[in-house]
């Protein structure tokens, strides 16, 4: 789970990292109040979503007046903000932030991942602040200092010296960078983060260390232990789609293609939009049901995937293992009488009472396609998504 | 005996008093498994699908003297019952539990090197289908009917795609040695390399199937390990050609973050260590035919 930067910011001041002087508006009127609130004469703002590239974006805006933060953020609240991470539709802008601006010396890059090679945290920092990691270490692999951390004793002091000096921090400021440093560590490892990225950590004109801006992420499997991490989540920055399917317990992920799919396992449903493709189709969707299957799942799944406006085929494919296939076919059935859908269903079932599924499905009466090997499934969703487009052109338009 | 079972392997269910548990714990029983109890702390004394339960690990080997365990403990005190095993003296442990905090699988990662490597658990998953050696011994979920005797050892992330690659192999008459699911995710007890080991030293081995998909190192390290070290054939398939960069595919590990770690790149990678590559999974049992041929 994503969090905003504001939020991040609060987090990690809280864990001893030092941030600017900053505030939340939810109206431009309340930008520039925040601003008169806060003092000085030069603010920064920037708009609260989740995802990178920002400022080259036009998110992120430098004022010298109320009345400039006022018209700034009056072209913000209620745009889309395109970024290079947000795809062609954006997100949406609800809330700004304001904070006041520091002399800037120098920019570092520092992150904290979870290593999964050497299955560890490891903290990421390089002098090259301000440019996206992908960058560095495309352009200036070689300024990259990396650290991993012993899990049974966590982040040690002399770490923390070794990547300050490796940076180049002067000897006087390299406390303050190993308090950053720890800090940024314990919140990760504290609150269950699986990313928590300051990029840029600056040092301005008067010797401070400061994160100038951060994003942390967190792992959805450990939500249950930090309720007040989960009411940190945004549902106006998520697909909407991927919400509804995550609240039923779904595992959905949008993608651009026609073919929706329906599959039970992760495993098998990425191979399912695999095997789609290579018939020439586009997959509108990953869905996992889960191992189950069972007919209230089945008919969550075609809801959700019916949602989706581009959807011209659905591919149902299951292996069922433990359960059986008769059971599985009897879901789809029910499922499709209780929400007839006006596109043409391959269902493709393996496994566990086969014959029996397939019968099932035959004698329901219901215009399906059925398909027995997982090949023949997507050359039958793609022949009928094509010949759907011929014969019905506006067919979801008019819908 | 196969890789990490055999009949008489003696097994235990930690978690077996709930309801998919002892599903799963009578399914094993049925395809022959020899299971001698189950563990859940404070059920001690207690009788489930005719097997005796115990409060710890430690007293259930003693008593049974218990070599394998099944995982099936709720995600947030699995982790606690994985280095319980560890510790108890289990040699191979299944957990097949989905949504256990990565740290907390730091955190048994680090916990099982206390061990000298000779008396080491082995831990496969979590979040994984299990381990089956055919005719011999089942730990996990999968449908044993699936699966023909033979000669291919199956290691595979993913569970319904590994029955479907058992499946196409069965249709064709091919049987397998063992499957091992190592599960979908981030950090898990055993890679790709760690179960090649295993099949390269098992005598009823002759070909090795590896189903992998986006996301993490594991199955780079495991081309380098195979063209250095794998003198048997192998048969891979990638999932996840489609998914996009940065998006978690259902397996929390299951997401494309750095280089090498794209379906077609782990394909590159696979192909230039000498590793066949099914382009597609319809495909996976046909490729596994024509190699062994």
């Amino acid at each position: 789970m994503d969090i905003h930067e504001y939020q991040a910011k609060e987090i990690l001041s809280n864990f001893g990292v030092a941030v600017p002087q900053g505030a939340l508006a939810y109206s431009p009127e309340q930008a520039a109040y925040r601003a008169r609130e806060m003092g000085g004469n030069r603010w920064v703002v920037k708009a609260q979503v989740h995802a990178g590239g920002r400022g080259k974006a036009g998110g992120v805006k430098v004022c010298d007046s109320d009345a400039e933060i006022q018209a700034a953020t009056e072209g913000m609240f209620g745009q889309k903000l395109i970024t290079h991470q947000t795809g062609p539709e954006g997100k949406g802008i609800y809330r700004v932030y304001v904070e006041a601006a520091v002399p800037i010396a120098r920019e570092i890059y520092l992150g904290f991942v979870l290593d999964r090679a050497s299955q560890r945290v490891m903290i990421v920092a390089s002098g090259e602040g301000g440019m996206e990691i992908e960058d560095i270490s495309a352009e200036r692999p070689d300024s990259i200092v990396r650290a991993t951390v012993e899990p049974a004793v966590g982040l040690q002091e002399f770490q923390c010296r070794e990547i300050a000096f490796a940076l180049g921090i002067e000897a006087g400021m390299v406390q303050q960078m190993v308090r950053t440093l720890r800090g940024c560590y314990r919140a990760f490892r504290e609150l269950d983060a699986t990313m928590v990225e300051v990029n840029p950590l600056v040092i301005t004109g008067d010797d401070r260390i400061l994160a100038l801006d951060a994003k942390m992420t967190f792992d959805d499997n450990a939500l249950f232990r930090h309720p007040q991490i989960s009411e940190l989540r945004d549902k106006s920055q998520e697909d909407p789609r991927e919400s509804r399917a995550a609240d039923r317990g779904l595992s959905y992920v949008g993608l651009d293609g026609n073919i929706g799919c329906i599959v039970n396992g992760a495993g098998l449903a990425m191979a399912t939009m695999d095997t789609i493709k290579l018939a020439g189709g586009e997959p509108a969707n990953f869905l996992d049901i889960g191992g189950g299957a069972t007919p209230e799942r089945v008919a969550k799944a075609f809801r959700l995937v019916m949602s989706d406006k581009n959807v011209q085929a659905i591919l149902v494919n299951i292996f069922a293992g433990i359960n059986r296939c008769d059971w599985v076919a009897e879901g789809v059935v029910q499922a499709l009488r209780e929400n007839p859908v006006d596109v043409p269903v391959i269902v493709r079932l393996a496994g566990t009472n086969v014959e029996e599924g397939q019968k099932i499905l035959a004698q329901s009466g219901l215009p399906l396609i059925r398909a027995t090997t997982l090949n023949e499934a997507a050359e039958r969703a793609v022949a009928a998504w094509q010949s759907d487009m011929k014969n019905n052109p506006n067919l979801r338009a008019v819908q | 005996m196969s890789i990490f079972l055999d009949r008489d392997t003696k097994i235990i269910v930690q978690g077996i008093t709930g309801k998919m548990a002892r599903f799963h714990a009578r399914e094993m029983i049925e395809y022959g498994s020899n299971l001698v109890g189950g563990v859940v702390p404070g059920k001690g004394g207690e009788t489930v699908e005719g097997v005796p339960v115990f409060n710890t690990v430690k007293e259930a080997v003693a008593e049974t003297g218990a070599e394998a365990t099944l995982v099936f403990v709720p995600p947030p005190a699995a982790a606690d019952g994985i280095m319980e095993a560890a510790d108890a003296g289990i040699r191979y442990c299944v957990c097949i539990t989905d949504g256990i905090p990565a740290q907390d699988m730091i955190r048994v990662k680090r916990y099982m090197y206390r061990y000298p490597k000779e008396r080491r658990m082995v831990l496969t998953g979590p979040n994984c289908a299990g381990t089956i050696s055919p005719g011999k011994a089942l730990l996990g979920i999968m449908p044993g009917h699936i699966y023909l005797q033979g000669n291919v050892g199956i290691i595979g992330r993913s569970g319904t795609l590994g029955y479907e690659a058992a499946a196409q192999l069965k249709e064709r008459g091919i049987g397998v040695s063992t499957s091992v699911g190592i599960g979908g995710d981030p950090i898990n007890g055993s890679s790709f390399k760690d179960i090649l080991q295993h099949f390269e030293d098992d005598d009823e081995t002759h070909l090795i199937c590896m189903i992998g998909e986006i996301g993490g190192p594991q199955e780079a390290e495991a081309a380098e390990y195979i063209r250095d070290h794998v003198s048997k054939p192998v048969v891979a398939y990638v999932a996840g050609l489609t998914a996009p960069k940065g998006r978690t595919m259902g397996h929390a590990g299951a997401i494309i973050s750095a280089f090498g770690e794209s379906a077609s790149e782990k394909v590159e990678i696979l192909s230039a260590a000498g590793v066949t590559v099914a382009e597609n999974p319809a495909v996976i049992g046909e490729t596994i035919a024509r190699v062994m041929q």
